[in-house]
């Protein structure tokens, strides 16, 4: 089928997850803006018992953030761009298109779980992957029916060549599925044991410096897998069809491509440095995060320069301006990511709020407005209805970017400060401060990084708003928009 | 070539998994055996301390502090020794954690005792005025989960040979034997250094209901 040929689309399930995606933002990035304020105040640990302490509440704003908030974009712009690129409707199969429904059940089930085992402090206690084994078997089931309708819907195509983005959700779901598999071997107790103490604790197949090895090889390709991989999908898809511009260069999408898969797995070793883990793991973890610019800024130059001669639209539309600030925030994310596995940078950055600060600039500035693009330009053409306010938009995205910025600027000094206090000798070889003076002086940076975090939710309430009113009280489309999205 | 597995997803995702698996092996499988063996004279921890762990892990005590101390002179002379591969042997999650809000607990068994501890825990303030840690009271209250440590002895045991006595055998005879015999000891004398007079403490060991503050600090002094 040609693609002048006007296709119907089945957005259902692509609908629903637009939904939890919008749900879980706000509840992850409150509890987030929560305990950033219980670091400046630390009164505020105390509002709900044991279930409200800084250290209960921090996995359950990382879980609910990337699997509840991220993952739910993933899935949403899947649903949505993976049969327009495939040119194949969800409704041509019956059988993809019920799959389809019950992951997204399932994965409300396991959400829902997650969210409540969390906050009791059932944990396996490995970052982002703190759950324990009933909830990571459900989770293996999901992510099977996922592929399972990715590669249904790629064996019911029209569209033989695959497209960009389905490069990269292909990458996802194999990366993600390799992870996720070896970094939950766990052996729960209750088998073990004549059925002694809680039936869902468990304990890790590996031990001590092996475990922190897989670990961080899943932690830091998590990131690669669900904060990178997927997102640079959506850009590839979001930015041409908003700009109505070609993607600039094939060949740099090509070599950016296989470049990442190649260079990312072996990164992990950055977040071990000066650990217990041998030298030469070390070093290839820092070089190859030096590396690994390179295809991170093949991505996001091959976005920038697919705006040439189209810059105009940076000021007229949000969206773009959304999308094209987020390639920016990529760029500056994976500069201060290999930056910080230099060793000697890295001695002084690791265990610091530099780290956060990091995070933060990526997943706030890069993952989420993208998500935000995304999700408001499939808005218009799921319910056939014109963006409720542009005005709204550009406010959103100013208050968001300012946020942004007080939050990995704060986190910066504060980092660094903190690092450099830890290490000072006095002109006899001693330590100059006690660890309580590097937490004291601190309470400004973390004031502001509440603020900035405070800023960023506003916008997200207002996405929320938005949104919602766009689905119910936008003015009707009588035609799909073909590029740039129509806003009131 | 591309061109080519861009119309093929099947040896697309063939060739996607083949790159991004391989540096998984090289750079995990061939330290493996090495870095499972303990440095010598590591014991296992005793049941009380692994239920003191499942608190730490419970209320997340990772969150802020780190266990890996580094090879320079400004952490070995806060902390003490660096930290080495074999020290960690029978620590099933690895708890390094990755973020130093508070300092790190790696030999903390060196130069903080139980009471100190107790009064930490129910009030930071108390002994450090300017700390931003919050208390846990609940740990006073709540009774530990000794069965639930207890069944993980035993799985360690048996699963990846832990070297425990013979007295870590599965079923809940067994189990309720070990708790009389060692557990109950062991808290009583933690219960008893602990000096602490908001919470009476030695009775509810002496009760069989082991606050979780106990298990906590068994835990945390055994970590030097």
């Amino acid at each position: 089928m040609q693609s002048k040929a006007v296709m119907e689309y089945d957005y259902s399930v692509a609908k629903l997850y637009t939904w939890t995606a919008v749900i879980f933002g706000i509840v992850g990035m409150t509890i987030g803006v929560i305990i950033a304020s219980q670091l400046a105040f630390p009164e505020l640990n105390y509002w709900i018992g044991e279930y409200g302490t800084f250290s209960r509440l921090r996995p359950l704003h990382t879980n609910v953030v990337i699997y509840g908030f991220t993952v739910s974009g993933i899935f949403a712009t899947f649903y949505y761009l993976g049969q327009r690129v495939l040119k194949v409707s969800m409704a041509e199969s019956k059988l993809l298109n019920t799959l389809g429904k019950i992951q997204f059940l399932l994965y409300l089930v396991a959400a829902t779980f997650m969210v409540i085992s969390l906050g009791m402090g059932i944990t396996a206690s490995k970052e982002y992957a703190q759950m324990e084994w009933p909830l990571d078997i459900l989770i293996v089931v999901i992510w099977v029916l996922w592929g399972v309708v990715m590669f249904g819907l790629i064996g019911l195509r029209r569209e033989k060549t695959l497209y960009i983005s389905m490069w990269y959700y292909i990458a996802t779901f194999l990366g993600v599925a390799m992870l996720y598999l070896f970094n939950n071997m766990e052996v729960p107790t209750i088998f073990f044991s004549g059925g002694l103490g809680a039936w869902y604790h468990s304990v890790s197949m590996y031990a001590g410096t092996n475990d922190a090895l897989v670990q961080w090889w899943w932690g830091h390709n998590a990131v690669a897998f669900v904060f990178t991989v997927p997102i640079i999908a959506m850009i590839y898809y979001f930015l041409p069809k908003e700009s109505g511009q070609a993607v600039y260069s094939y060949k740099l999408s090509l070599l950016s491509f296989w470049g990442l898969m190649f260079v990312y797995l072996w990164a992990g070793g950055h977040h071990l440095l000066w650990s217990t883990v041998p030298d030469w793991m070390q070093t290839m973890g820092s070089v190859f995060s030096v590396v690994l610019i390179l295809p991170s800024w093949g991505s996001a130059i091959n976005m920038l320069l697919t705006m040439k001669g189209e810059w105009n639209q940076l000021t007229e539309n949000p969206l773009i301006k959304f999308m094209v600030l987020a390639s920016t925030f990529y760029m500056l994310s994976t500069l201060e990511g290999p930056i910080q596995a230099v060793k000697s940078v890295n001695a002084i950055a690791h265990f610091t709020d530099w780290i956060p600060g990091h995070v933060h600039d990526g997943v706030l500035g890069w993952v989420a407005f993208m998500i935000f693009a995304g999700l408001m330009h499939m808005a218009p053409r799921m319910f056939k209805r014109e963006i409720y306010s542009k005005s709204l938009l550009e406010s959103q995205f100013w208050i968001q970017t300012i946020g942004v910025v007080l939050y990995f600027t704060s986190m910066w000094i504060a980092g660094i400060t903190q690092g450099m206090m830890w290490r000072a000798v006095d002109e006899y070889g001693n330590l100059v401060y006690s660890f309580i003076d590097t937490v004291s002086v601190l309470h400004p940076y973390y004031t502001i990084r509440a603020l900035g975090g405070l800023l960023y939710l506003i916008g997200v309430f207002m996405f929320a708003y938005n949104i919602f009113k766009t689905a119910t009280a936008g003015r009707r489309l009588e035609q799909e928009p073909r590029y740039r999205s129509p806003m009131a | 070539m591309f061109h080519w597995l861009e119309k093929n997803p099947f040896f697309f995702a063939v060739g996607v998994f083949v790159v991004i698996a391989y540096a998984g092996l090289i750079e995990i499988l061939p330290n493996f055996a090495e870095a499972a063996r303990p440095v010598k004279g590591l014991k296992p921890y005793s049941v009380l301390e692994l239920a003191g762990k499942e608190v730490y892990k419970k209320d997340n005590c990772i969150a802020c502090h780190s266990q890996l101390i580094r090879p320079f002179k400004s952490e070995t002379d806060r902390y003490g020794q660096y930290s080495l591969s074999g020290e960690y042997a029978y620590d099933r999650p690895f708890l390094w954690g990755s973020k130093r809000t508070g300092p790190d607990l790696h030999r903390i068994g060196n130069y903080r005792t139980s009471d100190w501890h107790a009064n930490h825990m129910w009030d930071p303030k108390s002994v450090v005025p300017d700390s931003i840690m919050p208390a846990y009271k609940h740990h006073f209250t709540n009774v530990a989960d000794m069965e639930t440590a207890y069944a993980e002895a035993v799985t360690v045991k048996n699963v990846f040979n832990t070297p425990y006595g013979d007295d870590i055998k599965p079923g809940k005879e067994a189990y309720e034997k070990h708790l009389k015999e060692k557990v109950i000891p062991e808290a009583l004398k933690i219960a008893k250094e602990m000096r602490f007079d908001k919470v009476d403490v030695v009775k509810m060991v002496q009760d069989g209901k082991i606050p979780e503050i106990v298990a906590l600090i068994a835990y945390l002094n055994r970590l030097k």
